[in-house]
């Protein structure tokens, strides 16, 4: 289980996470809410170690996060979108995919250098997992194309596909959704319901009610770096402190 | 067609000094082999992980000056100095790698500058060592048995075999997860985090590798000309690996030897046309024509050329 503890992180004079605590419990789909502002983003990257909280901890199955680097903590399972496209622009879809197995591979400089055989098994392997992804996340059409040249929706599902090569046992998405129309939307909720069916857990940032509402079985509220609530979907949109806070935040 | 492509560059490369009969173009033959290796070691660096490394000339040098040292004062055969130059080389290349850690584009330039800088400052003055500005001659031919690969002929093969041994590893490195961690980390660093590679360990595995071939590189030159000086250092041989790295066509396989053999021919071929005056001329000229023209470089631009046909 992924747990946050009393995670504190300033910037200057600025909280943007002020004693913030929650857990996400294993095989759940949950999402991170708020106004701009809240925190979300901060969260997620003191969760997978692209920031050091000021204060508190986050860890999983009982083991400290806090203070690994991210290719530490994702090699711990914990694997992360970001919130503005990220993909290895110059690479095809499938080369994407492939850079995201990189764990899933044991080559070393030696047994490269030397050309072992066993190194043909692991490549047609990690070949084989990589197209599997590619057609999971439905751009087998776009298998060769180069990734900054698909459109944004696209390059977001690429993203998505990088990060499940890296065989994630959580999965951070940070506004999977953000830019995509409704049908895209709709394809990526259906996803990460596949993801989380499959084993995995999910926990995202999302802005867009209806995807959240529709696809989370639990939805903590953060707003001015605390969390404000926390609970089933149909109990958050009911509670009145998260209704005053983004009506606060449109009125502001 | 492209394997039969192959087998006759292959059997050209083979055969090579025995219809080339004219020692001068041999020797410019083995130049750009020698450079073929530097500047295949460069794009380790450059054109897979982005790195641009602008003291290339020191992992050079040190392979050079290691080799020349071991042979002449502990007497070691090639054999054992030219894999020591590329360890010594390699070594260095760690710690350039280590204290770069977190330094990336314009800082990490600027560190492999100021690295070639020290070095060559070393190599001047550490007389009872290097001897100074006079240099080492006398740095004796690899013998082979009973052979010495003296001649130019002898030592073409021994660089060819240099050539097609770095050709294949930087083919098998880039190839394999390795190569991929490296594109990684040219492409977008903090994906690459996110997905388990280790950026750091693998900038410095870049480094080392890099680093090793560019002092094998060193070793080789070493025993070609038999003369080692603290001009090994010059920052004129990183430039000319940039350029043949860059107009070659950086993160492809046969770019930059492509450009070391273009551009180890082309002052050859101007000095033998032209005034000197006029050579570097031309040189410029034609620099910024195929950078104009060619923006990533021959090979790519090739790359393409065939596919839309």
């Amino acid at each position: 289980m992924l747990a946050v503890r009393d995670v504190a992180v300033r910037f200057g004079g600025v909280a943007a996470l002020d004693g913030v605590s929650f857990e996400v419990r294993p095989g759940t789909i949950t999402s991170v809410i708020g106004p701009n502002g809240a925190g979300k983003t901060t969260a997620f990257n003191t969760i997978t170690g692209y920031l050091r909280p000021t204060r508190g901890e986050v860890t999983y199955d009982g083991a400290r996060l806090t203070g690994l680097r991210p290719s530490a903590i994702a090699r711990r399972g914990i694997v992360r979108t970001f919130q503005r496209t990220s993909v290895f622009p110059a690479l095809s879809v499938v080369d994407n995919v492939r850079v995201g197995l990189h764990l899933s591979g044991t080559a070393g400089l030696l047994e490269v250098l030397l050309g072992r055989r066993r190194l043909r098994d692991e490549e047609t392997r990690l070949a084989r997992q990589a197209d599997e992804i590619v057609e999971f996340v439905g751009l087998r059409h776009r298998r060769a194309e180069i990734a900054s040249e698909l459109p944004y929706g696209e390059q977001r599902l690429v993203e998505l596909g990088v990060a499940l090569a890296a065989g994630p046992r959580v999965l951070l998405l940070d506004e999977p959704g953000a830019g995509m129309s409704a049908p895209e939307k709709g394809v990526v909720s259906g996803l990460i319901r596949r993801i989380r069916d499959q084993g995995a857990t999910v926990l995202l940032v999302e802005h867009d009610m209806r995807m959240v509402m529709g696809i989370s079985d639990t939805v903590i509220v953060l707003n001015g770096g605390r969390v404000i609530a926390e609970g089933a979907p149909a109990a958050i949109q009911a509670h009145p402190d998260v209704i005053r806070a983004y009506l606060g935040s449109a009125s502001a | 067609m492209r394997r039969s492509g192959r087998a006759v560059a292959a059997l050209l490369a083979l055969t090579l000094p025995f219809w080339l009969a004219n020692p001068y173009v041999l020797h410019v033959v083995i130049m750009a082999g020698i450079f073929g290796v530097l500047a295949l070691s460069l794009n380790l660096l450059l054109g897979y992980t982005g790195q641009l490394s602008l003291g290339h000339a020191a992992f050079f040098g040190i392979g050079a000056y290691t080799s020349a040292l071991l042979t002449l004062r502990l007497e070691w055969s090639f054999w054992v100095a030219l894999p020591a130059a590329a360890t010594a080389a390699g070594l260095a290349g760690w710690c350039i790698g280590r204290l770069a850690l977190k330094l990336r584009g314009a800082y990490f330039v600027l560190v492999t500058i100021s690295f070639a800088g020290v070095v060559s400052l070393v190599s001047i003055n550490w007389m009872d060592l290097t001897n100074g500005p006079l240099g080492l001659p006398g740095v004796p031919p690899p013998e082979l048995g009973p052979w010495s690969l003296r001649t130019k002929r002898a030592y073409y093969y021994l660089v060819l075999a240099a050539v097609a041994a770095s050709s294949l590893a930087c083919k098998r490195l880039v190839g394999s997860r390795i190569g991929r961690a490296f594109v990684a980390l040219r492409e977008n660093e903090s994906l690459a985090e996110s997905v388990g590679v280790d950026v750091t360990h693998y900038l410095v595995l870049a480094a080392v590798v890099s680093a090793g071939l560019a002092g094998m590189a060193g070793s080789l030159y070493a025993h070609y000309t038999r003369f080692v000086s603290p001009e090994v250092f010059l920052f004129t041989y990183t430039v000319t690996m940039v350029i043949m790295v860059v107009a070659g066509g950086k993160g492809t396989l046969a770019g930059p030897l492509v450009g070391a053999g273009l551009f180890t021919a082309l002052p050859e071929a101007l000095r033998a046309v032209t005034s000197w005056q006029w050579q570097m001329l031309a040189y410029g000229v034609l620099l910024v024509l195929l950078v104009f023209f060619l923006p990533r470089g021959i090979v790519p631009a090739l790359t393409a050329v065939r596919r839309r046909s």
